[in-house]
């Protein structure tokens, strides 16, 4: 049974989190496509009707309409995850770890996201400042998921999988598409390749699934 | 780098709804051009102000940059009535405008790059297809082509087997024709028009002329763009960047009958923008 309908376009890095999540907790859903490139929808009034902002994703569950990727990621934890493992609200700590993860999404998504939109569909941005900034934030994860490594540990927080790992894996796994390769980034591609490996995983353009990953890397 | 071939084609440069946000100012062959204007007032002018041609067809601006221009080639289905015509913007590839094209005319990828959508396996076999240069059109056919999709179109309600055919209009236009799912009598028409920026970057303008009265509007753009950010990645990781001629340069397991037809068509005629070649 459908859980919620989402105004998706396929190409977004940011929709893709939602659709991964619910792949991820076998959650079935609705899509409305939304012509965000090139027609501009999602800027238009009737989408401003359901999110002032005119971003995407929105996501509609009766009387809920949600237009962050964070608050979409916690409320599909905290309604479908019988575990409590997405999302882990009862450690204090680990949910604080959590909700500053989800803030470096949202970084990712102002560097990396907007590097990518301009060389792909040349969307107007500042791409210096853009392109630095992405750079910046690809190392500082890479720093940050190097003491992960140290620590014995695959994931950003805690001892499993959380949502913070699915907010900030789209544009990090996308970010070859605006030229930032992950061949300097060892840690990075541990930690990517054991997202993609988890049971559910879905894919996007630009995001191969994990056989070719493999044959890929026997060719090289 | 030799332009001289391609500086007589025409190139798409805009589409009606990029022309009606303002002037687009961009890159063809190495060379900076603005085009404004309206669909019936087009203008185009480089970073010193001299005009080019300009026409409005397929839904783009087309210009030429050479003394001599071919003519525009002919898409006729383009004008029949009850065909939906869909342009689906503009995507930049860092590749050559060649390797664009040449993948738009491979079929055996379709499994592993658009899994689930144009093939899947075990269905990775292409039978044997007839690929030709037409001297009389100066283009390159393919035809008789047979492949198992998962879903041919945003219409398709199920998978099964499609008939292709391809053309090759220009160097850098590829025209594809394939079953119609809910008109089999009727193929659909997919185009790629490639802009080429420079010998190794393109703007790629996909175009759909179809027959599909359901599906809305984003619905039938968000299916081709699909497919086509799918292969993006791995156009961009080729190498060599530019395409090579000489059959000695490239090992060829992964070329086809077509890629070789259109690799010898794009030798014979000297289209050597966006070429690896002894004879540039
Ligand atoms: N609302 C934020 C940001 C979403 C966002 O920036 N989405 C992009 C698409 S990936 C967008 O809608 N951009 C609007 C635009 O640039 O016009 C979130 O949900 O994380
Ligand atoms: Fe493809």
């Amino acid at each position: 049974m459908s859980q919620f309908t989402l105004y998706d376009y396929v190409l977004s890095g940011n929709c893709y989190k939602i659709r991964l999540m619910a792949g991820l907790l076998n959650v079935a859903y609705d899509t409305v496509p939304v012509d965000f490139y090139p027609g501009l929808e999602h800027r238009g009034e009737a989408m401003r009707a359901l999110n002032p902002s005119g971003t995407l994703p929105v996501l509609v569950a009766g009387e809920l309409i949600l237009s962050e990727t964070q608050s979409m990621l916690g409320w599909l934890a905290a309604s479908f995850d019988r575990s409590g493992m997405w999302y882990p609200v009862s450690d204090a700590g680990l949910h604080a770890q959590v909700l500053q993860w989800l803030g470096f999404s949202a970084r990712l998504t102002a560097s990396v996201g907007a590097a990518r939109l301009n060389a792909m569909l040349d969307w107007p941005t500042d791409i210096e400042t853009v392109r630095g900034a992405a750079r910046k934030d690809l190392d500082e994860l890479e720093v940050l998921l190097t003491d992960r490594v140290f620590a014995g540990q695959t994931w950003l927080v805690g001892d499993g999988p959380t949502i913070a790992d699915i907010a900030c894996f789209p544009y990090v796994a996308l970010s070859p598409d605006a030229g930032f390769e992950h061949d300097g980034y060892p840690a990075i591609r541990n930690w990517l390749y054991a997202v993609r490996s988890l049971p559910g995983f879905v894919t996007m353009p630009g995001i191969h699934p994990l056989h070719e990953l493999r044959e890929a890397e026997s060719d090289g | 780098m030799s332009r001289a071939y391609a500086l007589n084609d025409w190139y798409a440069v805009a589409d009606a709804q990029v022309l009606a946000r303002g002037p687009r100012r961009t890159m063809l062959l190495d060379q900076e051009v603005t085009v404004s204007g309206t669909t019936d007032d087009l203008r185009v002018i480089d970073a010193e102000g001299s005009a080019y041609p300009a026409q409005f067809r397929y839904g783009h601006v087309w210009t030429s940059l050479g003394d001599a221009p071919r003519p525009l080639f002919d898409i006729p289905e383009a004008d029949e009535p009850g065909r939906r015509l869909v342009p689906c913007g503009v995507v930049r590839v860092k590749c050559s405008p060649l390797r664009a094209v040449e993948n738009f005319l491979d079929i055996a990828h379709f499994p592993f790059v658009h899994t689930g959508i144009l093939g899947s396996e075990p269905h990775t076999e292409v039978a044997p297809y007839k690929a030709e240069i037409r001297d009389d059109v100066d283009e390159v056919w393919a035809t008789k082509i047979s492949f198992y999709q998962p879903q041919a179109a945003k219409s398709a309600e199920a998978g099964g087997d499609t008939q292709y055919l391809y053309r090759v209009a220009a160097p850098t236009t590829a025209v594809l024709y394939k079953t119609c799912p809910p008109k089999p009598e009727a193929m659909d028409v997919i185009a790629i028009f490639v802009q080429p920026r420079t010998e190794t970057e393109c703007d790629v303008w996909p175009w759909m002329a179809l027959y599909d009265d359901v599906s809305a509007f984003a619905g039938l753009v968000q299916f081709q763009q699909e497919i086509f950010l799918q292969d993006r990645s791995i156009l961009e990781n080729q190498r060599p960047v530019k395409l090579p001629l000489d059959p000695k340069m490239e090992i060829p397991t992964r070329a086809d009958l077509t890629s070789i037809a259109y690799r010898r068509w794009l030798k014979s005629k000297g289209a050597f923008y966006g070429a690896l070649t002894e004879d540039a």
